[in-house]
């Protein structure tokens, strides 16, 4: 008998991966709220790696009709001491487990891994960056392709049959190319000629339009088309970030890891959403420096502090490389919000002055010590100073995190995608 | 001494030819089997995944409850919760065995005995499979309902063909009809008649006819009730199908939808019927072909341990205050049925003349067998077959669990000589598909008033449907029929216990 052995093991795998996209598209609502709900438990490296997300099986639920409770009957292997006529206790260990339907736990959660796409995607689904309203034909990589018309030569795939239909079409009219109908016609007529020499002209016509026919291509090279493509620029909205953290001897451990939190979501959103966003990573003590992201994240540092240091270098950075009509421009302050008292005065100025004017947005996180209870004695020089300039008009948002656990909540705040009201800030 | 078809666990393809090859002398010279042409395919394990997803079929239409298998299948399959498969067998002609690439030679031996000859023989020969599947045109049709969905999405949208699928998976277990109807299935050209359907339709469709007047409407109420349900078809306990004919408001690709999901469902329901035979079948003829192979030496000790290894382990049963119970494993129960049908053949005992006195002695273990497969499904068979000797083996016992009864669930027969017969007929009954699902009928529709829907279901020893399932069944139900639906549970004494009523969603726009 004929037996085929197939090796099935090389055909492209993910078959099944439109169900589970439809799936996902389904349980988006669902899917989200536990990615964010797990992403508050993890640690920050990991929260982007995906991984294990558990959602009420709730509305994925499929419905049968299936029955339960009334009397039951069934049959079980293994007595070891029952006779017939015997009673089991109900709840004890004599009575047999629930024989429902195998479906069971309906109520259960349902648990299921995440790609890291899938789940950085859906963390940070209804996230963006306010006001990217600055755009400019920038020099490399924002090309599209749109249709331009019609050209003679290009590749095989691009040929336009209808075109060159058409071209070959009128081509044989104007050429007097015979018909086929034309020939037929003529040769029936040969066929039921008598006269010899009429017949003879006939068959001499026919031999003329034949080789004229001949001659005359039904197709020709000449009346291939292509359809052409040319390469237009796209006009990309650049951004830059400017993350300012203070690193100065005031911060505690536990400040910074939130203050490095914050821009470890910060730099992954930006990462992920905006190809043409750049990130200048600044930290400052009473004196400011630009780092490479590394440094940024792991490097220790310790000192005093003068946030004017780290405000002066971002307006040095922006005048040097980030011209302000060309570029979105974007900063995140993570303070404690301890600045020496000269320094006030300064920081305003240059942030009123300099700062403001050519940001899109500016962000300030004030972190503090966990337990929180400390925010309510009274506000930090830098909150006071910030919250005074914000009621005066300025592009500024402000936040309060004292727990890790805050610490998505307000950046998904400060980030989340707004409609209409972006003036609407106080 | 004869070659030996491998050494060791490795495999290649020439290997799988050679034990298909010794299979397949076995499982026809010795065991007399009839098979479907064999087709063995090799998968990965996330192309194993894909094909519990789809319910074992190599292409089914897409829709995002197979997602979610899947993710739930490879979540805990990644923790190991869950073993795979060793195989999947396909009832189609040829009928095509999945096996796993990371099976050792052994397992590969058994998985082609086990599936590529026992299921197909059952596939092939069972009554049940003969008269409602059609293996040849099974994946024609899929193939066709893969992309009749796809084009209906196309013209339709998702939203909608989701909704209709959502509803007709809902009602699935109930579109299926019972009884052998007129004609056998023919998946071919139930195909075609799909497009020829389509096709009539949209020739002879002509507007005029919808302006022709009508003549004076004969008065509904005229029809007599019993005339009235005659021309619906009613009673009808095939959901599916009464949709499809009869409701009001829906399209047509709405109906063939209907059509393709009660013919999928249709397609299954002998597999539900026939699981402890079907497996028993299976297990069977694959412990007789090993055992074949190992005395021929065509196999060694050691692979034959192994393979003796993974036997055990399938048709291992747990008792019922075993952590591992699950109810009985089919497997077991139906292999050592077909092992005590052997012995009741060749080796009876008094007893066993007592029982079955058609088989006991009769010499011929696989003709009897051959027979019993052939015209048995799991309630008749274990009716018949299950011996005395088999249930005193299991130690089997009957308890009747009533809520009324405050001392406690009662013990009511045990495996003695009173206890036997109430025993097997209790399991037998277990094993009725047909009491297992909820009876639920379509009974009349309200013609003359606001065309209710009105269903009955049939509640037996008290056992009522969970409320809210219910309610989501028939939330899709009413979606589909577009009027109210009402379901009331009656009980034997026709005294109603409950009464649902649900009203359809209003559609998302313009239908």
């Amino acid at each position: 008998m004929a037996i085929h052995i197939i090796d099935r093991r090389l055909n492209p795998g993910g078959k099944s991966l439109e169900n589970r996209q439809r799936f996902l598209r389904r349980a988006k609502s669902l899917v989200q709220g536990a990615v964010k709900k797990t992403s508050q438990e993890r640690d920050i490296k990991d929260v982007l790696e995906g991984g294990e997300v558990s959602i009420p099986l709730d509305g994925m639920h499929e419905p049968r009709f299936r029955r339960e409770g009334g009397t039951r009957d069934m049959v079980l292997p293994g007595n070891k001491k029952f006779i017939e006529g015997d009673y089991l206790p109900r709840s004890g260990q004599g009575s047999a487990k629930d024989s429902g339907p195998g479906e069971g736990d309906s109520e259960d959660a349902f648990r299921f891994v995440l790609s890291r796409d899938e789940f950085v995607d859906l963390f940070l689904d209804d996230l963006e960056l306010p006001d990217l309203a600055k755009r400019k034909i920038a020099e490399t990589e924002s090309e599209g392709v749109q249709r331009a018309g019609y050209t003679t030569s290009g590749s095989p795939a691009n040929i336009s049959i209808s075109r060159t239909v058409q071209l070959a079409l009128a081509r044989r009219i104007a050429l007097r190319r015979p018909r086929k109908s034309e020939m037929d016609e003529l040769e029936a007529q040969i066929a039921e000629c008598i006269d010899e020499e009429k017949r003879a002209e006939l068959v001499a016509e026919f031999e003329k339009l034949k080789a004229k026919s001949k001659r005359i291509p039904f197709i020709d090279p000449l009346d291939i088309r292509y359809r052409r493509f040319e390469t237009v620029p796209k006009p990309v909205a650049q951004a830059v970030m400017f993350c300012l953290m203070d690193v100065s001897g005031s911060m505690s451990e536990h400040m910074k890891d939130l203050a490095k939190r914050f821009y470890m979501l910060l730099y992954v959103f930006l990462k992920r959403r905006y190809k043409h966003v750049e990130i200048v990573f600044i930290r400052h003590t009473d004196r400011a420096e630009e780092v490479d992201e590394q440094t940024f994240f792991y490097g220790p540092a310790s000192g005093g502090t003068l946030v004017s240091s780290a405000l002066q270098a971002m307006s040095d950075i922006v005048r040097e490389r980030f011209n302000p009509s060309d570029w979105n421009i974007y900063a995140a302050q993570a303070s404690d919000g301890d600045n020496s008292y000269s320094d006030g005065e300064l920081a305003g100025m240059l942030l009123t002055e300099k700062i403001l004017p050519v940001c899109q947005f500016f962000a300030y996180l004030e972190v503090g010590e966990s337990g929180g209870s400390a925010f309510d004695l009274s506000d930090s020089s830098l909150w006071t100073l910030y919250d005074r300039l914000r009621n005066s008009g300025a592009p500024l948002s402000m936040r309060k995190v004292s727990e890790r656990s805050e610490i998505f909540p307000v950046f998904h705040d400060l980030f989340q995608r707004r409609e209409t009201q972006e003036k609407a800030a106080p | 001494m004869t070659e030996r078809l491998f050494e060791g666990a490795d495999w290649d393809f020439r290997t799988l030819q050679r034990i298909h090859d010794a299979c397949e002398e076995v499982a026809t010279k010795d065991l007399g089997l009839d098979v479907y042409p064999n087709q063995i395919e090799v998968i990965t394990a996330e192309q194993m995944l894909d094909a519990y997803s789809s319910v074992g079929m190599p292409l089914f239409y897409k829709h995002w409850s197979f997602g979610k298998h899947f993710a739930f299948h490879e979540a805990s399959y990644r923790k190991g919760l869950m073993g795979l498969a060793y195989e999947i067998v396909i009832n189609s002609s040829p009928c095509i065995s999945y096996l796993m690439e990371e099976n050792t030679a052994t397992m590969q031996t058994l998985v082609i005995a086990h599936a590529a000859f026992g299921h197909n023989h059952f596939f092939k020969n069972n009554y049940l499979f003969k008269q409602w599947t059609d293996a040849e045109g099974i994946l024609d049709y899929l193939d066709f309902a893969k992309n009749y969905v796809a084009s209906c999405e196309e013209r339709f949208g998702r939203v909608e063909v989701e909704r209709t699928l959502d509803a007709a998976h809902a009602l699935m277990s109930h579109g299926i009809d019972r009884y052998p109807g007129k004609k056998k299935l023919d998946l071919r050209a139930e195909e075609k008649r799909a497009g020829r359907r389509r096709q009539h339709e949209e020739e002879v469709f002509n507007d005029l006819w919808r302006t022709v007047p009508k003549g004076a409407a004969k008065s509904r109420s005229a029809l007599s009730i019993e005339r009235r349900r005659k021309l619906l078809g009613l009673p009808q306990e095939n959901l599916l199908y009464f949709l499809e004919k009869s409701a009001p408001r829906l399209a047509p690709w709405q109906r063939e939808l209907l059509r393709i999901v009660r013919h999928i469902a249709q397609y299954f329901y002998p597999q539900s019927q026939t699981k402890v035979m079907n497996e028993g079948t299976a297990t069977y003829v694959h412990y007789r072909i090993m055992s074949t192979l190992h005395r021929q030496g065509r196999i060694t000790d050691g692979n034959f341990l192994e393979f003796l290894q993974s036997h055990t382990n399938v048709v291992f049963q747990p008792e019922f205050d075993d952590q591992r119970f699950s109810g009985f494993n089919p497997y077991a129960l139906g292999f050592a049925m077909m092992q005590d049908i052997e012995r009741i053949v060749t080796r009876p005992e008094d007893e066993d003349r007592e029982w079955f006195p058609d088989i006991a002695g009769k010499n011929d273990v696989m003709g009897v067998l051959r027979d019993v497969w052939a015209n048995y499904r799991d309630e008749s068979f274990i009716g018949q077959f299950l011996s005395p000797k088999l249930m005193r083996h299991f130690r089997m016992f009957h308890l009747h669990d009533d809520p009324e009864e405050r001392a406690g669930i009662r013990v009511d027969a045990i495996h003695d000589e009173r206890g036997f017969r109430r025993v097997r007929r209790e399991l037998a009954r277990q094993h009725d598909v047909g009491f297992i699902d909820a009876n639920i009928e379509v009974v009349d529709v309200d013609l003359s008033g606001d065309r209710r829907l009105i269903l009955h279901h049939h509640v037996i020893k008290g056992s009522q449907l969970n409320e809210t399932d219910a309610k989501r069944v028939l939330q899709h139900l009413a979606d589909l029929w577009t009027y109210d639906v009402s379901l009331i549970e009656v009980d034997a004494n026709d005294k109603v216990m409950r009464e649902y009523v649900v009203s359809p969603r209003p559609l998302p726009a313009a239908a």
